[in-house]
């Protein structure tokens, strides 16, 4: 029988492939992707808690819709930023944007 | 009107000070008005004090009045103010009304040119309104107001021609050097307050001799002696008051000579019953007295300048009355400051005739033949100079005699020969000036003028009073003012014709070498100069105290501010440059983890995170646990 701690499992996988992605990925636009991940990961709490936790309750769905809006923007302002920087740069190596240091 | 003056004591002083008021806010803008208003509220006190002095002097052994008020309390504090009308008061009021009122009416020929003409009358106004409120206090806290007041008087007098550096900064040394004596004397006060309870002379004067701590009490007359020191000029604060002399001729004879000097033998004379019940204060008093009418005398010999010579002489002659003073004689001690306001301010107004007739001039060697061009001033100068060095019966003769009495009589025989050496050469020093200022052969006093009658007038009276006053203390009047002026644990020994005949001879002999030095010049006073040019270096250079205190301050002072100096840079500045040095370095060190690679903060943060996760985990634990 698949309970919650199968759920939460499978988000801390996704997560950590997630964050793995986002501190190792040299190009800039696999990390939005591993970012992508890691919020997913979260979505999958959210419902899974819902439907163990707080069955009565609608409240984590609706953080995961929330979470879905919230990406969704940020992928948008993120590859608008990449785009930018690649027209800047021609180039989205993330070790390649390393202006701001001391 | 005696009726009306007793509770009305408090117009003597106040009136001076509503003169003060009136001239400084309102008609300072006519000169003559305004010392017209300054001498008549003085010339109104003077008549006052005369009515006061005929009340208390009326009953035998002299009446006292006293009047107190309550001027504030608070928990564990109650401070009075209040006028004490005793004989010893009455006198100080006499003496201070008399002279005050003669030297203003002497400044009105002295001052006449000066443009500072009203602001002078108005701070002698407020010179005689303190010295009076001074003379009046019946406990110590309200003396000390008015002895900061005439100190304040004295330091805008001595400074009054404040464009002269010179003027200017004998003024400050003036109020600096008395600030060191006042500030014993302030401590001195708080402690009997502390330990009496109460300030008033009655109170204490029934305290202070049931008092057996000595371990406290030592200390605390000491510190109260401090405050005299600095006023009386006592050696080693006695620096400023020949500095003084740089104030108007008429100050220095009113407030450097005859009375604000003479506050601090008044005071060590009003608290007498504290002095007299510790004896080793009244050692120092007696030795430190002694010691500067020996210190001073010394000086004034070889002074050139005709104020400094006068200022040295009053400077020795308070050190005779301090030692009176220390040996008990309490008595001798009040005549002589008496007689001594009378004499000398009579010498001080003459040297200021002559300094008005030669137009500034000061210096003894550059006068010469005065007596024919002045007549008056000199003859009134010379029975200033007999009455100072002691020849009968002028007025000196008696009271110095009581103090060298007295010293004998109490067995101190070591300040005795003191005294008469110094009386010695107190008429030599007189003489000495005389000789070469009035009778010299320089011609520079050719064109000399006698001074206007406004200027002789009270020469000639304080000259008569120079003369007679030390007969109220003589054989001939009984002794009466001893009868008034005393004190249960005061000496007034019987007169001795041994040393009144010794003490005579010893002056003429003073007065006989000047004159073969200077008159007949039978003995070159150069020859002598070469022969013992160290000690004349020595005395010329005032034993060379200015400098001994220059440099104890570049040393002390100096010293101080370099060990301080050190404190600042090693210390203070040390840490706060440690700070700095520490925020830069770790700057310099940690800039290196902003190395630009987001993905680097990132892992940074990911890192944080997991550490608080374990915190967190861990102290989650050990609570259940």
């Amino acid at each position: 029988m698949i309970g919650l701690p199968h759920y939460l499992l499978l988000g801390a996988f996704l997560f950590s492939i997630g964050l793995f992605g986002v501190l190792t990925k040299r190009n800039a636009i696999a990390v939005l992707m591993s970012i992508e991940l890691m919020l997913n990961a979260v979505n999958i709490n959210f419902v899974a808690a819902n439907k163990y936790v707080a069955v009565n309750d609608v409240t984590g769905q609706l953080l995961a819709i929330f979470v879905i809006v919230v990406a969704a923007a940020e992928i948008a302002v993120g590859l608008a930023l990449i785009i930018s920087i690649f027209r800047q740069r021609k180039t989205v190596e993330l070790n390649d944007f390393n202006l701001l240091k001391w | 009107m005696i009726e009306f003056i007793l509770p009305n004591a408090w117009l003597i002083p106040f009136l001076p000070f509503l003169g003060f008021a009136l001239i400084a806010l309102f008609i300072h803008r006519w000169p003559k008005i305004s010392a017209g208003v300054s001498i008549a509220f003085i010339g109104t006190a003077f008549i006052f004090s005369l009515l006061v002095a005929s009340a208390v002097f009326s009953e035998p052994g002299g009446a006292v009045y006293e009047f107190t008020t309550r001027w504030l309390e608070m928990s564990g504090l109650k401070v009075d103010m209040g006028l004490l009308l005793d004989p010893l008061s009455a006198v100080m009021l006499i003496v201070v009304t008399s002279i005050a009122t003669l030297v203003q009416i002497y400044s009105i020929g002295y001052m006449k040119e000066d443009p500072g003409f009203a602001s002078y009358y108005a701070y002698q106004s407020l010179f005689a309104a303190s010295m009076l409120g001074l003379v009046l206090s019946n406990n110590f806290g309200q003396m000390f107001v008015f002895w900061e007041l005439v100190g304040i008087c004295s330091y805008f007098l001595i400074g009054f021609w404040f464009g002269l550096p010179s003027a200017k900064n004998a003024a400050i040394k003036a109020f600096v050097t008395n600030r060191v004596g006042d500030f014993g004397f302030l401590l001195g006060i708080l402690f009997l307050q502390i330990i009496f309870g109460t300030l008033a002379f009655s109170g204490l004067a029934e305290a202070v001799p049931e008092y057996t701590n000595m371990a406290v009490l030592v200390p605390v007359a000491l510190l109260l002696f401090l405050g005299p020191m600095g006023k009386s000029a006592q050696f080693p604060l006695h620096v400023w008051l020949p500095d003084a002399m740089e104030g108007p001729t008429p100050v220095s004879a009113l407030i450097h000579a005859a009375t604000m000097v003479a506050a601090g033998v008044y005071l060590v004379a009003r608290a007498f019953f504290i002095f007299s019940s510790v004896p080793e204060a009244m050692t120092v008093i007696a030795v430190i007295g002694g010691f500067t009418a020996l210190f001073a005398a010394t000086i004034a010999l070889v002074q050139n300048d005709i104020k400094r010579i006068l200022a040295y002489s009053t400077l020795s002659q308070l050190g005779y009355m301090m030692m009176a003073m220390g040996v008990g004689a309490m008595t001798a001690g009040m005549f002589h400051l008496t007689t001594h306001a009378f004499f000398k301010s009579l010498l001080f107004l003459g040297a200021g005739s002559v300094i008005h007739a030669m137009a500034g001039e000061q210096d003894i060697w550059k006068m010469g033949n005065l007596h024919k061009k002045m007549p008056v001033t000199t003859w009134t100068f010379i029975i200033g100079a007999l009455a100072l060095a002691g020849i009968p019966p002028l007025s000196g003769f008696w009271s110095k005699d009581e103090i060298l009495l007295g010293a004998f009589a109490s067995g101190h025989y070591g300040l005795y020969i003191l005294g008469a050496f110094v009386a010695f050469l107190t008429a030599f020093y007189m003489f000495r000036l005389i000789f070469v200022a009035f009778f010299g052969s320089n011609k520079e006093g050719e064109h000399a003028h006698e001074s206007p009658g406004v200027m002789t007038m009270p020469l000639i009276i304080l000259a008569v009073a120079a003369v007679f006053v030390g007969f109220v203390n003589s054989p001939f009047m009984h002794h009466v003012f001893g009868e008034f002026i005393n004190h249960p644990m005061g000496i007034q020994p019987h007169p001795s014709s041994m040393i009144m005949i010794s003490s005579s001879l010893i002056a003429v002999a003073g007065i006989v070498l000047a004159w073969l030095i200077y008159q007949k010049q039978a003995i070159s006073h150069l020859a002598i100069r070469e022969r013992f040019k160290g000690i004349h270096q020595l005395l010329q250079n005032k034993y060379y105290m200015d400098e001994f205190y220059a440099r104890m301050g570049q040393i002390f002072v100096y010293g101080a501010a370099q060990v301080m100096f050190w404190f600042d840079i090693h210390v203070i500045n040390a840490f706060v440059d440690l700070l700095a040095r520490f925020t830069g370095k770790s700057g310099d060190t940690l800039k290196y983890t902003e190395d630009g690679q987001v993905q680097n903060y990132a892992l940074y943060m990911v890192a944080g995170a997991l550490i608080l996760v374990v915190v967190a985990t861990m102290a989650a634990v050990s609570v259940i646990a």
